[in-house]
């Protein structure tokens, strides 16, 4: 058990940002909404996933819909706390524990949020290790955990309670019935038991993405080399060096896709990579060799400063180096490969996991 | 009888004016010293241009200012407007309260009287719920003789400004016209939080764009000329002074756009880089169809972050009176400190004991400077290395503002350019043009006037074609309402960005229109 104030979460919003691959929208709404209410209610206690009980309820707290539309019309913040309530009502339980549905951008803050309101406990455990766009892409959804009974909350008092026959399913209402609520609600999904987090979640993520947040603000006091470092933390493997030339945005069906090429400077001189992103970065290969593929982690980083960049952040003339981190195991089975490998995505890759591709060990 | 304008850019060093006939050809031009209370440097600025150019006061008729008046007040948070902040938008919005996020002593200036009130839209234009107009009308009797300048923010005003609209017509019923009121949807696009800090700035420098454009408008009076004001702002093109009186933050990156219209002009191009030079600092900046490229992200003002267009530069500590220090073991380090504008008695070659990036050029020959004889004494070997870093610095500056590696033009300006060769890496040729020491001054008198305007548009429902159609021909509305010809009106910018996880096809839409200014406006005046 350990406490949680303003300066951890400035640092957990960097290493959410590096993990969120790309996506899962700017985490600074998040981090803002997470430090109002660290401000007003106080530091937030988080639980390793051994202090929680097996049979305790617990429940992510985390947004749906279009980012964009939560950088303009920002949560009230009872959304989080309505939803909850419903929840709770509904399973006549109450509910433990929060903890995040995933490591990335704005839902990677959002649990502290809700959390130093209520006074509940994070738990340090997600389902993705990393940030995806879909509702089923969660390690829990590959063990067989319903996302229902779920609850979406908007800010005018509406909630809907969603009982549904499978996940793909609670995905499409769920996305039909946000779009009239206004584009963006606070939901309840995967609600669980402590024995289901335990076996299904990924375990110490916040302590990862402090450890991330922390190494990179350090790095200059310290003199040390910020990306080195994160590769250190992270056990990962640096797949790029090169300059932003082109990128390529569309949006289809909902999401934004495109590419980005890089230049390569250094060592990978007289290279071109070409990396592919869905809001997340998904596939990284130059003319010759596929570096780095989903589900395994694809970050972009600050030549510089060693601090993430979104697929929105990527522009012209920027100095990047492009990392890959191995993904969960639990991503690297055949259900896992197939809920967020490269062909659900629509590349026609096969999916080898990052360090074989580079041809090294994994560290960690 | 010739007609004749006036340039003038406000720096934080140096105040720079020109006198420009009607062909845009540099009648007369000077560079003094910013005075503490700016207003003294322009007087001395303009009367300086004006006597040495011997062109009656009558055919004068433009001025254009370029100023960092609002800037320094946002900085210094120095001769601040009294305001409210209000924004409409609860329930939703609560969780992050306006001002949270900007650095505190701004947040006490600034936050003294906040309210959120029921109100504002959803992304496709519906309310979110309706508009609390009791509690505008309460909010204004409170707020009546404790604040001059208050402003609006809705949620999703950039959609629909419905509310923020009643809203003004509301403190305008109760408060009448001595307050100034500042809409959100008329200075930012979506991103609520770095909206509503823009139009907060906004409504706390409107007395300080005031008295700077009294103090302008007077000075010229004084001088005995009639002409029409106009004020540089950030993207490069002309506003009224009735316009920066009510939007003065649009002002605020107006000098180091200024110096890349200048270059443009000058260096006869459309497309290039700008180097510019000054005594502490070189501004790379990208120009593209005369106008500089903008930066994509978020952009702070005195610490509060703002989603502003503004230019993207890269600026690096170098500059002409940049310090020079060479150890014993023939190590050195150039910067990132300056002399400043104390250059003419600091470096060496003016009789100064510090060695500054100048005396390193006028000790190696590339310029010709002061007294040499000062510097000839150092190793020169040594200072060809340091010359060679200096080069290669700005040779980085550049290449990490290209978008591919083709060679590209570059023009050197401001007063420090002196120092650079005309040979760059990365770069097609290297032009140094005439006049480029008042590059912004020009620039800020040869600008064009324009009209933009961000939305979103569902284009599942409208189409891609005739939501940018309707785009457009709002822009050029604006630009024609700002005093642009209609005749010369051109499409400089479009922008459409899909707004991911939204069905419907929901985009924003960003459409600059451009033109000279209208020939009526001169015929009226002239």
């Amino acid at each position: 058990m350990r406490e949680i104030g303003k300066q951890e979460i400035e640092d957990i919003a960097v290493g959410a940002a590096l993990l969120g691959t790309g996506g899962g929208g700017d985490p600074y709404i998040g981090k803002l909404m997470a430090l109002q209410a660290i401000e007003e209610h106080g530091p937030v206690t988080v639980l390793d996933l051994d202090e929680v009980p097996d049979d305790a309820l617990v429940v992510p707290s985390s947004m749906m819909g279009a980012p964009t539309v939560m950088l303009e019309k920002i949560p009230s913040g009872e959304e989080a706390i309505e939803a909850f309530q419903k929840l709770e009502e509904y399973l006549g339980k109450k509910i433990y524990a929060t903890f995040p549905i995933e490591a990335g951008g704005v839902n990677s803050m959002l649990p502290f949020a809700l959390a130093a309101r209520l006074g509940l406990p994070v738990i340090d455990a997600d389902g993705m290790g990393r940030a995806f766009p879909e509702l089923q892409m969660v390690t829990f959804y590959l063990d067989g955990i319903s996302a229902t009974p779920a609850v979406i909350a908007d800010e005018k008092g509406n909630t809907a309670v969603l009982s549904t026959i499978d996940n793909v399913w609670t995905e499409r209402i769920a996305r039909a019935a946000t779009i009239q609520m206004g584009g963006s609600v606070m939901n309840a999904m995967y609600s669980m038991t402590g024995k289901n987090l335990k076996e299904s979640g990924i375990r110490n993520i916040l302590k990862l993405e402090e450890e991330i947040g922390r190494t990179i603000r350090l790095a200059k006091a310290n003199n040390v080399n910020a990306i080195q470092e994160v590769l250190k933390t992270v056990g990962g493997f640096e797949l790029f060096r090169g300059k932003v030339t082109d990128i390529n945005r569309k949006t289809e069906t909902g999401f934004a896709r495109g590419v980005a090429t890089f230049e390569g400077v250094g060592e990978y001189k007289n290279e071109t990579l070409q990396l592919r992103f869905q809001n997340e970065h998904l596939l990284a290969q130059t003319e010759k060799r596929l570096l780095c593929v989903t589900p395994d982690l694809i970050a972009v980083l600050d030549a510089e400063t060693g601090l993430p960049i979104t697929t929105e952040g990527i522009r012209y003339g920027s100095r990047c180096v492009v990392i890959g981190i191995p993904c969960h195991p639990k991503w690297r089975t055949e259900k896992g490969i197939e809920t967020v490998g490269p062909k659900y995505f629509g590349y026609d890759v096969d999916y080898i996991p990052v360090e074989e591709l580079v041809h090294k060990e994994v560290t960690k | 009888m010739g007609t004749y304008r006036i340039g003038i850019d406000v720096g934080g060093t140096h105040t720079d004016a020109v006198l420009l006939d009607e062909n845009n050809k540099v009648i007369s031009e000077t560079k003094s010293s910013t005075t503490e209370d700016v207003a003294t440097g322009i007087y001395k600025a303009m009367n300086e241009i004006i006597t040495s150019a011997k062109v009656s006061r009558e055919d004068i008729h433009y001025a254009m200012l370029g100023t960092t008046h609002c800037t320094n007040a946002i900085v210094e948070r120095k001769g601040l407007n009294k305001i409210a902040v209000v924004r409409i938008g609860a329930p939703a919005t609560l969780a992050v309260k306006p001002l949270i996020g900007v650095p505190e002593e701004l947040r006490e200036t600034l936050g003294k009287y906040v309210y959120l009130v029921r109100g504002g839209h959803e992304f496709d234009g519906r309310e979110i719920v309706s508009l609390d107009e009791e509690h505008l009308y309460k909010i204004a009797e409170e707020v009546k003789g404790k604040v001059d300048s208050i402003a609006v923010t809705s949620v999703f005003s950039p959609v629909s400004r419905d509310h923020e609209e009643r809203a003004r017509d509301i403190f305008k019923e109760v408060l009448g016209e001595a307050v100034a009121i500042s809409l959100s949807s008329e200075i930012g696009s979506v991103g609520l939080l770095e909206r509503e800090n823009a139009t907060i700035l906004n409504a706390s420098v409107v007395n300080v764009a005031k008295t700077a454009a009294d103090g302008f408008i007077n000075a010229l009076k004084d001088e005995g000329i009639e002409a029409n004001v106009f004020f540089g702002q950030n993207d490069g093109t002309l506003m009224s002074v009735e316009y920066a009186v009510r939007y003065p933050i649009f002002t605020v990156a107006c000098g180091p756009t200024n110096s890349l219209r200048g270059a443009s002009y000058l260096g006869d191009l459309s497309d290039a880089i700008v180097v510019d030079v000054g005594g502490t600092t070189s501004d790379v900046g990208v120009l593209i169809n005369s106008f500089p490229r903008e930066s994509s992200l978020e952009v702070e003002i005195g610490g509060a972050r703002t989603n502003f267009r503004m230019p993207d530069l890269i600026s690096i500590g170098l500059g002409g009176g940049t310090i020079v220090r060479i150890q014993e073991n023939g190590d050195f380090t150039i910067g990132p400190d300056s002399v400043g504008y104390r250059l003419p008695e600091k470096a060496m070659i003016f009789g100064g004991d510090t060695l500054t990036t100048t005396d390193v050029a006028v000790a190696l020959g590339k310029i010709e400077l002061g007294d040499s004889s000062k510097v000839a004494h150092l190793d020169k070997e040594l200072l060809n290395s340091v010359y060679l870093k200096i080069v290669e610095l700005v040779e980085e500056a550049i290449d990490k503002m290209k978008t591919s590696a083709d060679p590209i033009p570059v023009i050197l300006v401001g007063g420090g350019s002196i120092l650079l060769p005309t040979e760059l890496k990365g770069a097609s040729k290297v032009i140094r043009p005439e006049h480029s020491g008042v590059a912004n001054a020009i620039g800020s008198a040869i600008s064009q006037v324009s009209g933009q305007i961000e939305k979103i548009y569902l284009l599942d429902e409208i189409g891609r074609e005739k939501a940018l159609e309707s785009a457009k021909s709002e822009a050029k509305a604006e630009a024609i309402n700002a005093g642009a010809d209609p005749n010369s009106l051109v499409i400089v910018d479009i922008e459409d960005v899909p707004l991911a996880y939204l069905p419907g096809n929901a985009t924003r839409v960003r459409v600059k229109a451009a033109g000279e200014l209208d020939r009526k406006v001169e015929n009226a005046v002239g």
